[in-house]
């Protein structure tokens, strides 16, 4: 059991991230990942939503006849982000103004759909729920290095820390920035996983 | 691996009604629980932003005014010290031309219309760029409009011959800014015109 949970830990960190081995869920990818604290939290949240929805999936998917499944998943994903939102707005009102626009699009990120179809829906709720941890972690991993990537490079700061006066490079805060960002640290850590 | 429940109209569309009625129940449940928080949230987050924007007050009263040509009204904060004299208004002002659309801005105006502070409530900025409007127009900021007059000070940005510095590379952001502020300034005349015909 241990082996298999290693074995899903680095599927989900490394050897299929999320972001930058699927390429999955580029839309709150290149949006939020600003800055660092945004990365992490919209990483965390997807966390949440991703565990949630492959435990809840992964129980019921016997009962889920095979052609409204996706219909069916979709409403248990929605069910989970709303409720994600409706709590963040009510006890973290900060980081729900920074991260409030994206919140809603995790319905729509295929990584959840993606693990539900392809994880939860032919494996135990114990090792769905893992799947969603460790799949989530690879993305949060992610969000976070680019938001510190462009973060840095951008605004000159780590996690709200300024180290130089004024601005940086904006093009990194900016759209092209994440693209570029993306690109060069999806190919360090492809770089790493082929050898 | 357990039995695949059967594709049959019956087992679809009661799979699909039981998931979407659980699913609607848990939401109420939530919403139940949040909205008093949420709201408690909002409502103290105004009344932080009025405390930052204006000097010192014993009393508020919160009237709404309407600016010409707009559909909505706006909130004022009339702010009056011990004596019962106005001290300032804090508007919550807003304007629908931000790179994103709508910006909302608290505004805290003295009595004779100097801005005392402001505080951005609702951006949708660019961020690193036209959401720096929060820091950016502060006293130590570098487009500095505390203290400034809108009725006597020209609040446009220095491409539109201002006297307001724009943020960097967010024209448009600065000029919604500017946009707000106007606004604010002439739903504080009409609060002021307001409170002295009382």
């Amino acid at each position: 059991m241990l082996q298999r949970i290693g074995t899903i830990a680095k599927n989900g960190l490394i050897k299929e991230n999320p972001t930058f081995v699927l390429v999955l869920g580029m839309c709150p990818t290149l949006g939020v990942t600003t800055s660092a604290i945004n990365g992490m939290g919209m990483g965390l949240a997807t966390t949440f939503v991703l565990m949630m929805s492959n435990l809840v999936i992964s129980c019921l998917k016997s009962v889920i006849p095979d052609k409204v499944r996706i219909p069916a998943f979709i409403v248990i994903i929605a069910t989970f982000v709303t409720m994600l939102s409706m709590v963040m707005e009510a006890y973290l009102p900060a980081l729900f103004e920074s991260l409030g626009l994206f919140i809603p699009l995790i319905v729509v990120n295929c990584i959840v759909l993606a693990r539900a179809e392809s994880f939860a829906s032919k494996n135990s709720p114990f090792y769905s729920l893992m799947d969603g941890l460790f799949m989530g972690l690879g993305f949060t991993l992610a969000l976070t290095l680019l938001g510190l990537v462009r973060e840095l490079l951008g605004s000159g700061s780590a996690f709200g820390m300024k180290f130089i006066e004024g601005d940086a490079m904006l093009l990194f805060v900016l759209a092209p920035g994440g693209f570029i960002g993306l690109g060069l640290l999806s190919a360090i850590v492809n770089h790493f996983r082929n050898k | 691996m357990a039995k695949k429940a059967e594709s049959t109209l019956l087992n679809m569309v009661l799979v699909l009604t039981i998931i979407a009625v659980v699913s609607a129940a848990a939401l109420a449940m939530i919403n139940n629980v949040t909205e008093g928080p949420i709201k408690d949230a909002k409502q103290a987050k105004t009344e932080a932003a009025i405390k930052q924007v204006l000097p010192k007050f014993a009393s508020l009263k919160s009237t709404k005014v309407l600016i010409e040509g707009d559909k909505d009204s706006t909130n004022c904060n009339l702010a009056y010290d011990a004596q019962n004299n106005l001290v300032g208004i804090a508007v919550e002002g807003s304007t629908e031309e931000g790179f994103s659309g709508h910006i909302g801005i608290m505004v805290g105006f003295d009595a004779e219309g100097n801005i005392t502070g402001y505080n951005v409530l609702e951006t949708q900025e660019t961020p690193g760029l036209g959401s720096k409007a929060g820091e950016w127009f502060q006293k130590d900021g570098k487009g500095n409009v505390i203290g400034k007059n809108p009725g006597t000070n020209n609040i446009t940005v220095s491409k539109d011959g201002g006297e307001v510095d724009a943020i960097t590379a967010a024209t448009i952001s600065s000029r919604a800014f500017c946009n707000a502020i106007a606004r604010s300034y002439q739903a504080f005349q009409l609060a002021k015109g307001g409170s002295n015909n009382e």
